[in-house]
């Protein structure tokens, strides 16, 4: 029994109340509501629940992956899951008891502070749905502080991206979204300039690095964004950033994110972690918590949910943004990953990525066939032009126990030849040495 | 004597050059794969610790929660119950956590699976048509739902109706959805007796309402009796009747709110079937709607062949996606275990012991902290402060004082058309020897405030820490190091 009152405890308890039975705590609903046929199955127990989960999970057959586009498979510590898996911070609510909820807003408020280390920025929330909903968030944000409703996009920003942009504003209108034309893979910097030139956009959206994985030249979008008085808003790859040139260093107003790289599971592409960052002076067009320092009655240094006029619960119709939940526990996970590897270690994991990426694009590329379709700068990921449509060699090489990447065709067919190839620091030598034999093979 | 010690920040306790978990290093530096100019300047001001030191750290913080494994948490529409053990572990799976999501669809028919069937039992629990999984929180819901009515009144070419009409009980996230979706919010002031005022709705259908927004059982913790009505008035005005499903753990297995004339609703998956909270998530906001609705429904979509599970993107009139990829999965598997362990008659008890729990904690706080509605709730009681009896005393006070006490807070100061509102939901997991000790802690507070009420406004004293300033927070941010 999931309930535990007995019997003998709920008779006392209705008599309490001054009711025969149960039926007339439910009196204001009419008979005919609550004559329904409830349609499950038989219940379960939790061993035949478990059984049935696990051959469930069973079903699922994860590949060896060289597949990123957005998800990325990085090592995730074992101490990471240790600590979130207490129950003092899996079973606490949302913390509006401040004194109560100590752990949870101190760790908040580190999650906040290793986000902004790690972006150079002026600002964290607690975090957002994913990369997709923070950058809609940040679309919204710039809207509203440049009152126009023009957004220019880098056309290199991930579709994902795209399609959640449009579904959040289409009805609205709030904003309006056009691209910005590429030259070989990256940001076209003239067709840039000109575009703003016209003054009529809130804000440009750079990819960094962009969909096809190529590094984007972020000080000089940055300048011609801001001479032109519009916004610049990047969205990034988190784990990039322990070696690669920050939003805060190109001077990025906002920048936005996917963290479920920084130690939280690919999990088919959800729970995500939606990172939000801002400059400082923008905190008020945050969405959603924000945990600041304070004191208590004592002067002690105290922890508490802060800036609380911009939420739904205090403005609302006139509420930054409607987030209520956030993901929280990814953010946790997410802190204590970033305090686990610190400085050092972001550094040492962004390298083995670069490496491991850099060794597999030349093995590919030296296959028959093959090619590198991009010659930019790249970090962990990169698109090869194939002998066949991408489709067919993700097909082929899955029989063999391997993802081998990211169709672009999906979204563009003028790319259906074209694999979009990620190599993280989880991957051995051996996995290298096996994907190059399979496509060898196909 | 407070036994908590100060905590430093992990920044505060870092040491240069000490080290976490150590992975395979590249043989070559960044720069001899990429120019000088792409790389970051200054390494990121992170704290350097041992994992040891990490764990330590950590753990050390989780100690100075209150969490529903160790308290009673009786916080109003949140819904804190107990959720078994055995999802977490399941829902963790290597075979469900390991799963990248451009996996082949033939590699993922576990996931699919689970997907698709989560969508049957909600469809058997509500009634309703169909649903998607994909938002990833309960307010996500309702934006998704608004769009889905939006995007109807649009198809139909009746360009009009963009207001939203909302009861002044409704949580935040309503009001905040409705303009986000692009829409204009109609408040109504709700009837003496804390439902909608069925003559001020009345005055405000017309051909300009796109959606009636109700929160069923409502903040107040009563069941909109004329739901039937409403439900009628408001499909005569053209308009979609949409239930925020936040406290559908009152009705779970007793009404299918299909029945009740619900155009659209959300599901909190966390709250009403199983997740924990995780300290404000990852949540999941399902949302399910009537037959005419369905093609309006987010994508991807899991299809059934009879064999196989399959993604679609194939639908007319979507919406479109309201986030990357299919939803929370962790949260699905959770909720998609509770609905295979628990049938109907079993959901029926969990109906009948969340609403019986908070009318115990009515009555027998009646005569201290009386119901702002007098008469029998549903999940949760919203209690207010006698200022005849009590003329001194505030709510923040008592839920503080309660801290003390060993029990989490009520929530507060909500709904707002109550003064000092002591918003209660004990929930279907507790038991009658957990809900006296908090009556008598509630009545013990009760007379120091008659005696005492200085000693109140003192508390917290047994919390780490006291009282805290929020509006020196909010004056002089600090948030980050």
């Amino acid at each position: 029994m999931f309930t535990s009152n007995t019997e003998k405890e709920k008779q006392e308890m209705l008599d309490a109340v001054g009711v025969k039975s149960i039926k007339d705590l439910f009196k204001d609903i009419e008979p005919s509501l609550l004559a329904g046929k409830f349609d499950l199955p038989a219940a379960m127990t939790e061993a035949e629940l478990s059984a049935h989960i696990k051959q469930l999970a069973a079903e699922n057959k994860p590949l060896v992956n060289f597949a990123g586009a957005g998800i990325y498979e990085h090592f995730i510590p074992a101490a990471v899951n240790a600590i979130s898996s207490r129950g003092e911070f899996l079973t606490a609510y949302t913390p509006y008891q401040a004194e109560a909820s100590q752990g949870t807003l101190q760790a908040i408020y580190e999650y906040q502070s290793c986000i902004c280390a790690l972006f150079e920025m002026g600002v964290s929330n607690a975090s957002h749905y994913d990369g997709a909903t923070a950058l809609a968030e940040a679309c919204g944000a710039a809207v509203r502080i440049k009152g126009k409703n023009k957004i220019l996009l880098s056309a290199a920003l991930n579709p994902e991206y795209k399609k959640v942009l449009n579904t959040y504003f289409k009805a609205s209108n709030v904003a309006v979204f056009e691209d910005c034309p590429l030259n070989n893979a990256t940001v076209d910097l003239n067709c840039l300039k000109e575009k703003l030139s016209s003054g009529e956009y809130a804000a440009f959206v750079l990819a960094n690095p962009n969909f096809y994985g190529c590094l984007e030249d972020a000080k000089s979008i940055s300048k011609i964004t801001h001479e032109a008085g519009a916004l610049l808003i990047a969205q990034v790859y988190p784990v990039s950033l322990g070696i690669l040139e920050t939003p805060g260093s190109y001077d990025a107003d906002f920048a936005v994110a996917e963290g479920q790289c920084l130690g939280n599971t690919m999990s088919f592409g959800g729970p995500g972690l939606g990172i939000f960052t801002c400059k400082k002076e923008y905190v008020r067009y945050t969405p959603g918590r924000i945990c600041g320092i304070s004191k208590d009655a004592d002067g002690k240094r105290a922890f508490v949910l802060t800036l609380q006029a911009r939420e739904q619960h205090i403005r609302r119709e006139r509420a930054a943004s409607n987030i209520c939940s956030n993901q929280a526990l990814c953010a946790l996970n997410a802190a204590v990953y970033l305090t686990l590897m610190g400085p050092y270690g972001m550094r040492e994991v962004a390298e083995a990525n670069i490496e491991n990426a850099h060794i597999l694009k030349d093995k590919i590329c030296s296959l028959k066939g093959y090619k590198l379709k991009f010659d930019k700068p790249f970090f962990n990921e990169f698109v090869v032009e194939c002998p066949k449509p991408a489709a067919q060699i993700i097909k082929a090489a899955a029989k063999k126990g391997i993802l081998a990447g990211y169709d672009l065709g999906r979204n563009d067919k003028t790319l259906k030849n074209c694999l979009l190839v990620c190599a993280t620091e989880m991957r051995t030598k051996a996995d290298l040495e096996t994907f190059i034999s399979v496509l060898r093979g196909i | 004597m407070n036994t908590y010690p100060h905590n430093l920040l992990s920044i505060e306790k870092s040491s240069l050059g000490r080290r976490g978990p150590q992975i395979r290093k590249a043989q070559k530096d960044a720069s001899a794969y990429l120019p000088k100019e792409f790389l970051r300047r200054t390494p990121p001001n992170l704290p350097s610790l041992s994992e040891f030191d990490t764990v330590r750290h950590f753990t050390n913080l989780s100690r100075l929660n209150f969490c529903l494994d160790t308290h009673f948490y009786p916080l109003g529409s949140c819904t804190m119950k107990y959720n078994p053990k055995a999802y977490d572990v399941l829902s963790a799976l290597d075979g469900f956590s390991a799963l990248h999501p451009y996996t082949p669809q033939d590699y993922a028919q576990g996931t699919l699976s689970i997907i698709y069937g989560l969508r049957q039992q909600l469809k058997a629990i509500t009634g309703l048509y169909d649903f998607t999984l994909q938002p990833a929180a309960g307010a996500h819901g309702e934006f998704t739902g608004a769009l889905i009515a939006a995007a109807y009144h649009r198809s139909r070419k009746d360009f009009e109706r963009k207001e939203i009409i909302i009861p002044d009980t409704a949580h935040g996230t309503n009001p905040a959805t409705a303009v986000m979706a692009g829409c204009r919010v109609i408040n109504i002031k709700s009837a003496p007796d804390g439902r909608v005022d069925i003559e001020e709705l009345k005055k405000v259908l017309g051909p300009k309402t796109a959606l009636v927004m109700l929160t069923i059982p409502n903040t107040a913790g009563l069941f909109e009796k004329n739901i039937k009505q409403i439900a009628k008035l408001a499909h005569e005005a053209g308009s979609l009747l949409y239930m925020d499903g936040a406290n559908l753990n009152a009705l779970i297995g007793m009404v299918k709110p299909a029945n009740m004339g619900v155009d659209i609703m959300h599901i909190n998956l966390h709250k009403t079937l199983a997740t924990p909270h995780g300290g404000g998530g990852p949540g999941a906001g399902a949302v399910g709607v009537c037959e005419k609705l369905a093609d309006f429904l987010p994508v991807p979509r899991v299809e059934f062949d009879g064999k196989k599970y399959k993604l679609s993107v194939k639908s007319k009139n979507t919406i479109g996606a309201v986030k990357s990829f299919y939803g929370n999965i962790s949260v699905i598997i959770r909720a998609y275990c509770y609905l295979k362990q628990f049938d109907g008659q079993t959901l029926k008890e969990i109906a009948e012991n969340a609403v019986l729990n908070a009318n115990y904690v009515r009555v027998k706080l009646a005569k201290y902290f009386p119901a702002f509605f007098d008469e029998i709730c549903m999940h949760e009681c919203v209690l207010t402060i006698d200022k005849g009896m009590l003329p001194n005393a505030k709510t923040i006070d008592i839920a503080k004082m309660l801290l003390d006490m060993g029990f989490h807070a009520p929530t507060v100061y909500f709904p707002l058309i109550v003064p000092e509102a002591i918003m209660i939901e004990p929930t279907e997991t507790e038991n009658k020897q957990t809900l006296d000790k908090f009556i008598s802690a509630l009545i013990s507070i009760f007379l120091e405030a008659g005696t005492n009420p200085e000693v109140l406004h003192q508390a917290p004293r047994k919390c780490p820490v006291k009282r805290i300033d929020e509006v020196m927070a909010a004056r002089e941010p600090n948030l980050r190091w």
